[in-house]
């Protein structure tokens, strides 16, 4: 019984160490490979803007539709709700402070993670799959350098322009509905909202939110490709992995971002 | 395939427009040229209670949004709090100008309100502002009423 048990515990530890420890350590290593082998794929800059496009420019259609619904949503939303206590002049506040603060960052970066992050893995995993990888080495490319850090960089980069893209869609969304539509006042409307957003406070956290979520989302993106079973189960299965973590990271890391900044407010 | 220069330029055009979206929420909606660009000289404020007022606050003249509440302190030798106002240097005020702490609406946030005075002196940068009114605090307000009633019942008697 006794050995039953403690087998069972083996197990468990094996695993634990084996599919979260150690890869959360490969994880970092590869973090830092990565930063290092940066340099050398600045000097090809044309790798990383080719990933710009394939990253940013092909996620542009759904970031903006998506944060055009969404505002338009909060608009009708908030107006609903703002109505019964006689204050539907403070729609703009409400619109603005949501998107700039939570959901253009936050949603952004779910939509990233699932049209861009997914992408990402399964070229890399299909790549090592295949052996271009492999191939890369042998002609003594470094595959970090040529395929892993423009990926890395241009996720990076894209993720905030993409996140405030959403959140102006979403603001012009909200002043579709609110003014356009229901009839919300105008002035009102943008001046409560320039009064109650303040640049540093909202707009930079904002900023400093979708740059976060970028880093992790493509980290664990490029991380996921190079590190998946050189199989087309693996592959599928870390590109399944690569949505689900960076999602999960995003919100976590949300949390403690939201708890860091607007603590004192 | 896509060739070389179509990729730059499309990148290039998601750059535009993603700055572009940054300019447009620091500017249209959170209206960053206003005050942060122009200049402003500071004068603070003695007040017995500050009730809820906030740093950043709006300060109010004649109803229209003349600078920020820039820090709040507590004075440990007067035990008052000590306002520091930060005025947009395009409106000048009256050395006996008084400030008031006023709540926009029943429920809304608070802000000082600046009301003019007859000198002919203009207030400058580090001056202090003499004539205070402190918040009005509901509870203290209720308290109040509450004695005032007491005090007339026993004068019947």
């Amino acid at each position: 019984m006794t050995e039953r048990v403690l087998e069972l515990m083996r197990a468990l530890g094996a695993r634990i160490v084996s599919s979260w420890i150690w890869r959360l350590g490969f994880a970092c290593r590869f973090l830092w490979l990565m930063l290092l082998e940066s340099a050398p794929s600045f000097r090809r800059f044309h790798l990383t803007i080719r990933e710009i496009y394939f990253a940013g420019v092909l996620s542009l259609v759904i970031i903006l539709v998506s944060g055009l619904f969404v505002g338009m949503v909060l608009g009708l939303q908030g107006y609903d709700t703002l109505v019964r206590y006689g204050s539907s002049d403070a729609l703009g506040v409400l619109v603005s402070l949501s998107l700039v603060r939570e959901l253009g960052p936050v949603v952004a970066g779910l939509l990233f993670a699932s049209r861009a992050g997914s992408a990402i893995t399964a070229e890399i995993g299909l790549m090592k799959a295949t052996e271009q990888l492999s191939a890369m080495e042998m002609m003594a490319v470094d595959p970090i350098a040529r395929v892993v850090a423009p990926r890395f960089w241009a996720g990076v980069i894209s993720m905030p322009l993409l996140a405030a893209l959403f959140s102006a869609m979403g603001v012009f969304g909200g002043y579709l509905v609110g003014v356009r539509l229901i009839g919300v006042d105008e002035g009102s409307f943008w001046s409560q909202m320039q009064a109650a957003v303040d640049f540093r406070q909202d707009i930079l956290n904002g900023i400093i939110k979708s740059f976060v979520f970028g880093v992790a989302v493509t980290w664990i993106a490029v991380f996921e490709g190079y590190d998946a079973p050189p199989t087309a189960e693996g592959v599928s299965g870390a590109t399944t992995r690569t949505v689900v973590t960076s999602s999960l990271a995003i919100l976590a890391l949300d949390f403690v971002l939201t708890a860091l900044m607007f603590r004192g407010l | 395939m896509i060739t070389r220069k179509e990729l730059d330029l499309w990148v290039g055009i998601f750059a535009v427009v993603g700055i572009g979206a940054i300019l447009f929420l620091s500017l249209k909606v959170a209206n960053l040229a206003s005050f942060s660009s122009s200049e402003s000289y500071q004068i603070s404020a003695k007040f017995e209670n500050i009730g809820g007022l906030k740093v950043r606050a709006p300060v109010k003249s004649a109803g229209v949004v003349v600078g920020r509440v820039g820090d709040i302190r507590f004075d440990n030798d007067s035990f008052e709090a000590v306002v520091a106002l930060n005025i947009d240097s395009r409106f000048k005020f009256p050395k006996d100008s008084s400030a008031k702490i006023l709540t926009s609406g029943l429920l809304g946030e608070q802000y000082v309100g600046i009301t003019a005075g007859g000198d002919s002196v203009n207030l400058k940068g580090g001056d202090t502002l003499k004539l205070t009114q402190s918040a009005v605090v509901l509870e203290n307000l209720i308290g109040q009423f509450l004695y005032n009633k007491a005090a007339e019942g026993d004068g019947k008697k």
